[in-house]
């Protein structure tokens, strides 16, 4: 009995149980969280059917079934629904007791318009006005012809208002800075004469833009909503509309695709609570592959110089102390030295030197993505070291000593055997620093993210890359839409999804850098007898 | 006793156009602890000479002063002179790339690099900065010949060098060494990691290779030190004690130390 126990103690069988326990419960911790904000942020992407709620004193509601508190001693039982029509309510979710109910009905006929202000509208079609007509409207449809028209009266107004206009801006902006410096009489009196031009071309364009805005709002859909009062409705607004308990399986799978389409591929829409997270995504993928094309090259370079060139003396040790306990300085720190060294101190001499002329509106001496990814790359600079160190000290000595039997240099050594030796080393590294990158926020706070950028870092405008600008960032999108926002209600489900969007580009990229070490492995090829 | 240095009148007449490795009362230090004392050795051209003696004699210390391997050791110095070719390899003109390039080395454990068995053998070349592809490729297979292992790996040159057996894994290092047409080899133990038949493979190899190189072999084996070297020299506790035609070393020593080593009495 006794012996029994001791040898199996003795081979560790509890051990190795309670070992496989604390895994199984980590690995269910991620899959957990993983699946819980997969859950909250999908379901809203799925048309959820809306009630019709007749209440006691006769009044219905129309509404989007959301919560339900049950009865306390002193309360009693609630629904909550979002109700929509924010712009006639006020507000988009309301509380009705259980008790004030008289019965709940699911009226085919109902419409949700999704808008591009104020959010969901909850009703019933009535009648199409144009500017020759005013026919009613059957079975909730708005006739193609109508919408397609909008949509290309739609896409001119931006055309002009993006592309033609913002380009004026530009030359009218540059040519402002031109005056500024010092020039000949004849190049001032050009650009005074350019500038008169540009601003008679202004002028074209603004009336031709209030044209088609005017032609643009004409077109509109008379809306009955739940108490009653009829409202207009601009057709430009609609980013779609459907009637909800009128779909089949196939319908609302189609709505939930051209949702979840649009949350990943446009621009967000009313303060970020509603649209997509293009710009965010952008902004996250390009600041993670900025840093890592800056932290790799200077942490391998500095771990070279550290493992194979420094001598081992109190300095050199000391540096390496340094460089690991930089890795636990909060990110919040770096951020700041960010902001003071880059930005202000980088940034501001770079447009002390190159950008004069726009002072003081600052060009590269304002936070921008550059200086966010750079901030980034310093701290996760230690990271990439320490893994590099560790792999050049586990190049076989062997190895190198048959390098430099067969006459190469210590550099050509270090080429040829121990950086493609250490490879998946610094991959590891570069993981490692990939995952610490994407997910920090609080530095890039004050080095360069915002909560709207008006363009994205990389355009069609030359010179094509605009470090200097701002960006938007997932992970500050979901503190700002889920804690800043004033519908943050109703902003919910778009926290969720970002979180796990962001989630999911965090893993891809490690993906792709873990098949990248796999390869580098394979290269190396293991040894046999 | 111990001190009395015994030198075949064969090893010393032979200080002519023919000596290729002279070594000059020199002195090996790791630090403060000395581990070579006053060595005299020349070697001639298309020789070989076997190192022999106790474990921790210096055997190595001494092959890798002939390429200044050692130079990669913390601490580490040398008094007297290694002469190759006429010239002093510890003087501050010699380069020690240029010397390592006509010096091609062997490890005690086969040392490949995880590259393709063809980069393993041209690597010398390239590192030298040869980039004439035909080149590249007949000095690749020529080596492989000389190796003895080009019939083995003639279809499998891009292949990783690591999935080579032991044996294999030698002679593609001598394969890689001998690339770069050295004048010298040195060998550390090339065969004690190794089975009988690939020993005796590396052995005829060494044979065959004496006809256009020098070659310095350490060995732990004193039949192998018996049937491939034309000289042998016996070192103890850092110290050289004896060198000679193998033959006279092995049949009739000078010094009862060589004697009680070659029969086996110590060691
Ligand atoms: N890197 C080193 N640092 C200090 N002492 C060393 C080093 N390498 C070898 N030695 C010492 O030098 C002596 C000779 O070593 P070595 O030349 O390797 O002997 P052998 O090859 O004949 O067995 C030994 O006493 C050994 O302990
Ligand atoms: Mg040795």
């Amino acid at each position: 009995m006794i012996q029994n126990l001791k040898s199996y103690l003795r081979y560790g069988s509890p051990f190795i149980w309670l070992s496989g326990a604390f895994l199984s419960i980590a690995l269910m911790m991620i899959a957990g969280l993983i699946l819980f904000i997969s859950k909250e942020g999908l379901r809203a992407f799925w048309p959820s059917p809306i009630a019709q709620v007749e209440l006691n004193d006769g009044s219905k509601v129309l509404g989007i079934l959301t919560d339900y508190e049950s009865a306390t001693a002193n309360d009693t039982a609630k629904y909550q629904f979002r109700v929509g029509n924010r712009d006639l309510n006020g507000l988009d979710f309301r509380w009705i007791e259980a008790t004030s109910i008289k019965s709940i009905l699911y009226p085919k006929d109902i419409v949700l318009v999704e808008r591009e202000e104020y959010g969901y509208l909850i009703g019933r079609f009535e009648s199409l006005v144009t500017r020759d007509l005013q026919e009613p409207i059957v079975n909730n449809r708005i006739p193609h012809s109508v919408i397609s028209k909008t949509e290309q009266l739609r896409s001119q107004i931006n055309e002009i208002r993006k592309t033609k206009i913002g380009k004026i801006n530009q030359k009218v902006e540059a040519n402002r800075l031109t005056l500024k410096s010092k020039i000949d009489e004849t190049t001032r009196r050009h650009i005074t004469e350019e500038n008169l031009l540009l601003e008679s071309e202004y002028r074209v364009l603004s009336t031709q833009l209030d044209q088609l805005e005017t032609s643009a709002n004409q077109a509109s859909v008379q809306v009955r909503i739940d108490d009653g009062r009829a409202m207009d409705l601009k057709i430009r607004y609609i980013v779609r509309y459907f009637e909800p308990n009128n779909l089949n399986l196939w319908g609302k799978s189609l709505i939930f695709f051209s949702r979840i389409n649009e949350f990943l591929s446009s621009q967000p829409r009313e303060s970020n609570t509603e649209g997509g997270v293009f710009p965010a995504i952008f902004g996250t993928v390009l600041m993670v592959l900025i840093m890592s094309i800056l932290v790799v090259p200077l942490g391998v370079i500095a771990a070279i110089y550290l493992k194979e060139y420094a001598r081992n003396n109190l300095l050199t040790r000391s540096i390496r102390i340094a460089v690991n306990n930089l890795a636990g300085v909060p990110s919040i720190v770096f951020g700041v030295f960010g902001l003071g060294f880059f930005v202000y101190g980088i940034g501001g001499s770079i447009d002390q030197l190159f950008y004069s002329n726009a002072l003081p509106a600052p060009t590269f001496g304002t936070g921008g993505i550059l200086w966010a990814s750079l901030t980034l790359a310093l701290l996760t600079i230690p990271v990439v070291i320490v893994a590099t160190e560790e792999s050049i000290a586990a190049i076989p000595r062997s190895q190198r000593e048959a390098s430099l039997a067969l006459g190469s240099t210590k550099w050509q050594t270090i080429t040829h055997i121990v950086l493609p030796g250490s490879a998946p080393g610094i991959l590891t590294g570069f993981i490692l620093a990939m995952a610490r990158g994407a997910g920090e926020v609080a530095p890039l706070m004050i080095t360069g993210v915002v909560k709207l950028a008006p363009s994205l870092p990389i355009d069609s405008t030359w010179p094509f890359f605009h470090l200097d600008r701002k960006f938007m960032h997932l992970g500050f999108h979901i503190f700002d839409v889920g804690f800043q926002s004033p519908n943050s209600e109703a902003a919910k489900p778009m926290v969720f999804m970002t979180a796990l969007l962001l989630v999911l580009i965090v893993i891809s990229l490690n993906l792709a850098a873990l098949i990248l070490r796999k390869r580098a492995r394979k290269n190396l090829g293991g040894s046999t007898f | 006793m111990v001190n009395e240095r015994i030198t075949d009148s064969t090893t010393k007449n032979a200080t002519n156009d023919n000596e290729v490795i002279s070594i000059q009362n020199f002195n090996f230090f790791y630090g403060p602890t000395q581990a070579l004392f006053n060595i005299d050795l020349s070697v001639n051209q298309h020789t070989v000479m076997a190192l022999i003696g106790p474990s921790g004699c210096g055997k190595s210390t001494l092959l890798r002063s002939i390429n200044r391997m050692n130079d990669l050791i913390d601490g580490a110095y040398v008094q007297g002179k290694v002469m190759v070719n006429g010239i002093d390899i510890y003087d501050k003109s010699c380069d020690v790339i240029e010397l390592r390039r006509n010096i091609g080395m062997v490890f005690q454990k086969s040392n490949p690099f995880p590259k393709s068995i063809f980069e393993n053998v041209c690597y010398g070349l390239r590192i030298a900065g040869i980039t004439d592809k035909e080149f590249i490729e007949q000095s690749v297979e020529q080596s492989l010949r000389d190796a003895g292992l080009w019939d083995e790996v003639k279809d499998r040159l891009r292949e990783n060098a690591m999935g080579l057996s032991g044996g294999q894994q030698q002679r593609l290092c001598i394969a890689r060494a001998l690339c770069v047409k050295p004048q010298i080899l040195l060998m550390d133990e090339p065969c004690s990691a190794l089975d009988p038949i690939a020993t005796t493979k590396i052995e005829e190899l060494i044979f065959n290779l004496k006809k256009s190189y020098t070659i310095i072999i350490v060995t732990h084996n004193m039949q192998q030190a018996a049937r491939v070297s034309d000289f042998t020299s016996f070192f103890w506790l850092g110290k050289l004690i004896e060198v000679g035609k193998t033959e006279k070393i092995f049949t009739n020593p000078s010094i009862k130390i060589t004697e009680d080593y070659i029969s086996g009495r110590f060691g």
